[in-house]
């Protein structure tokens, strides 16, 4: 580490302004802060002292991936050898998966950082941090056997046109990462809905249908057990099949307090309620609780609805605006049955409202307080 | 010279003075109907600018806009019946474009701004290069919309078969209208990054 830093400050008067690699400041900038300690740290002055900051919250967010990511791996492996009928270890599984998300995942950070890098350069201003998550995320989102050209552009697009156009980390009012999955949801639907595309590799005969699509086409008997919709084994893309591995990164979230509770929880029931009013009504033959376990509910309600930047930030904001991502992502799988996954446009359609239901929370603060004055003046 | 030269550039009634968008949107998924929708604006913009022009000194200040209405619309439905007897197909296509050109803010804009204080000619002109200002954005957002959301440019198959047998799909978002709209304003992007901006 020792010789890290010598080369660092070595080089670091190369990239300064007015010197030949100035151009490449940015690319330099990120890799010295994401490996070694800031040159600049806060001496004095100031009186809250915490070791949070950003990249200590992107860190705890991917760790909380962690383990949907890993079990993922495996069961692109297992649902692989399966569905070609051979016995596979536990390591070839995990392989298989491992070696099918790598080069996704390589793809996706190359695609996405170049552009945060121009951009960061160009704007002169640091990379931030937060493209490490949503390249993270972009991968367990997708499934399996996507094109990797299809996952470059994707990428280049969300980070583009939902990020940088804004400003960049902290002003987007989109999730990046969902909109690089909506992009390929419109713009090649072949590689992202059917029942072919959720087993990587599969035999022809084998259908991979995913229980939701199975639910949609009215062959609920195929349906996969409810302790296999639990733990995972089921096709899908790789964060979302493993609702307890999801639960564990929820617990951490929670514990570090990097998510919001709120966020989560009113997600949930707005999700249950809604499921169960459908089932009581007879349009939908699953309850509330198997809704919750099926498609990419869980994995968006715990990592993608909870995103600080698009979610809304009043306490009681958080509260509508997980109830109507419940609600509405039920409400377009049901009454729509060409998209199954109304996870992600839910949670699209509620990051577009959510600075609207904040401007209306802190509206109704204010006219409260101004009311509370006055009677406090009559009194008086 | 100049001053006429000014609707191509910086001037651009879609980019820079966000005049027209919605057709612009709505009539570029292919370039064919972006085109003959240029032409027509292009026609009627300039007709409207020259009669305008020769008529600025009879016609009451009062009730300039509903005289202005009348000449554009008088022409727009000229332009549909040609469009009609000429080219059927496209035509079906533009379908209600047509007849919403009278409501185009570019060419009221014009005939307001200009026509009304300017000689014939000028007037004319100036019609002619808003109308091509109008096409040219119309013309780069259809291009790439057919080109990418089709893999045809005129309907003629663009992309080698080759490349669709080596896993190459068609952009299916490009056909939608949210990509028109990122489109326009990605060249409107262009259009601001450019330091002669008018501010």
């Amino acid at each position: 580490m020792n010789i890290l830093t010598q080369l660092s400050d070595k080089i670091s008067h190369h990239f300064e302004k007015g010197k030949p690699l100035y151009c490449f400041y940015a690319l330099y900038d990120a890799i010295d802060t994401f490996l070694l300690t800031p040159s600049e740290v806060t001496s004095g002055g100031s009186h809250i002292r915490d070791a949070v900051d950003m990249k200590r919250i992107m860190i705890t967010v991917m760790i909380a991936l962690c383990p949907a990511l890993f079990f993922g791996m495996w069961n692109i492996g297992v649902q692989h050898f399966l569905s070609l009928g051979e016995n596979a270890t536990f390591w070839r599984c995990f392989g298989y998966g491992f070696l099918k998300w790598l080069p996704l995942v390589m793809v996706t950070y190359f695609s996405g950082l170049t552009i945060e890098v121009i951009f960061a350069q160009h704007r002169g201003h640091q990379v931030a941090e937060g493209f490490f998550v949503t390249g993270f995320l972009i991968p367990m989102i997708m499934p399996p056997d996507v094109p990797l050209w299809i996952v470059a552009i994707a990428t280049a697009f969300s980070v583009l046109f939902a990020k940088e156009v804004f400003g960049g980390t902290g002003y987007n009012f989109l999730n990046p990462a969902l909109i690089a999955r909506a992009f390929v949801f419109f713009a090649y639907p072949s590689v992202i809905s059917g029942d072919a595309v959720w087993i990587s590799e599969s035999a022809d005969a084998v259908s991979g249908a995913t229980p939701l699509a199975l639910v949609m086409n009215d062959a609920t008997a195929q349906m996969p057990s409810f302790l296999d919709m639990f733990i995972g084994t089921i096709p899908g893309c790789i964060g979302e099949t493993s609702k307890i591995c999801i639960i564990i990164g929820a617990i951490l979230l929670l514990y570090t307090q990097v998510a919001s509770w709120r966020i989560m929880l009113s997600v949930v029931v707005g999700g249950w309620i809604t499921g169960t009013l459908f089932h009581a009504a007879g349009m939908c033959p699953i309850t509330g609780w198997q809704h919750l376990l099926m498609g990419g509910f869980l994995f968006g309600a715990v990592f993608m609805a909870t995103d600080p930047v698009t979610a809304t930030h009043t306490q009681a904001g958080k509260w509508i605006y997980g109830l109507l991502i419940g609600i509405l992502a039920i409400v377009i799988r049901v009454i729509n049955k060409g998209y199954p996954e109304g996870m992600m446009l839910a949670i699209l359609l509620m990051n577009i409202f959510a600075p609207l239901i904040d401007y209306c929370i802190v509206k109704i603060k204010i006219r409260k307080r101004k009311i509370n004055i006055s009677k406090h003046k009559i009194l008086l | 010279m100049k001053k006429y030269l000014g609707p191509l550039n910086k001037e651009n009634p879609i980019l820079v003075q966000t005049l027209g968008v919605c057709s612009a949107l709505a009539v570029t998924a292919q370039l064919k109907p972006a085109v003959v929708m240029a032409l027509s604006v292009t026609v009627v913009c300039a007709m409207a600018n020259l009669i305008i022009s020769l008529l600025r000194n009879t016609i009451p200040p009062r009730i300039r806009i509903i005289v202005q209405l009348l000449v554009v619309s008088t022409l727009v439905i000229m332009v549909d019946q040609v469009l009609q007897a000429v080219v059927y197909d496209i035509s079906r296509l533009l379908s209600v474009f047509v007849g919403l050109i009278i409501t185009n803010c570019i060419i009221m804009g014009r005939l307001e701004a200009f026509a009304l204080s300017h000689k014939p000619l000028p007037s004319f002109v100036d019609g002619v290069m808003n109308g091509l200002g109008y096409g040219l954005v119309l013309v780069a957002i259809a291009f790439f919309r057919e080109f990418l959301g089709s893999g045809t440019l005129w309907n003629y198959p663009i992309i080698p078969a080759s490349f669709y047998e080596a896993g190459y799909l068609n952009n299916g978002l490009m056909i939608l209208p949210p990509m028109a709209l990122i489109l326009a304003g990605v060249f409107v992007w262009i259009q601001n990054a450019k330091k002669d901006r008018v501010k």
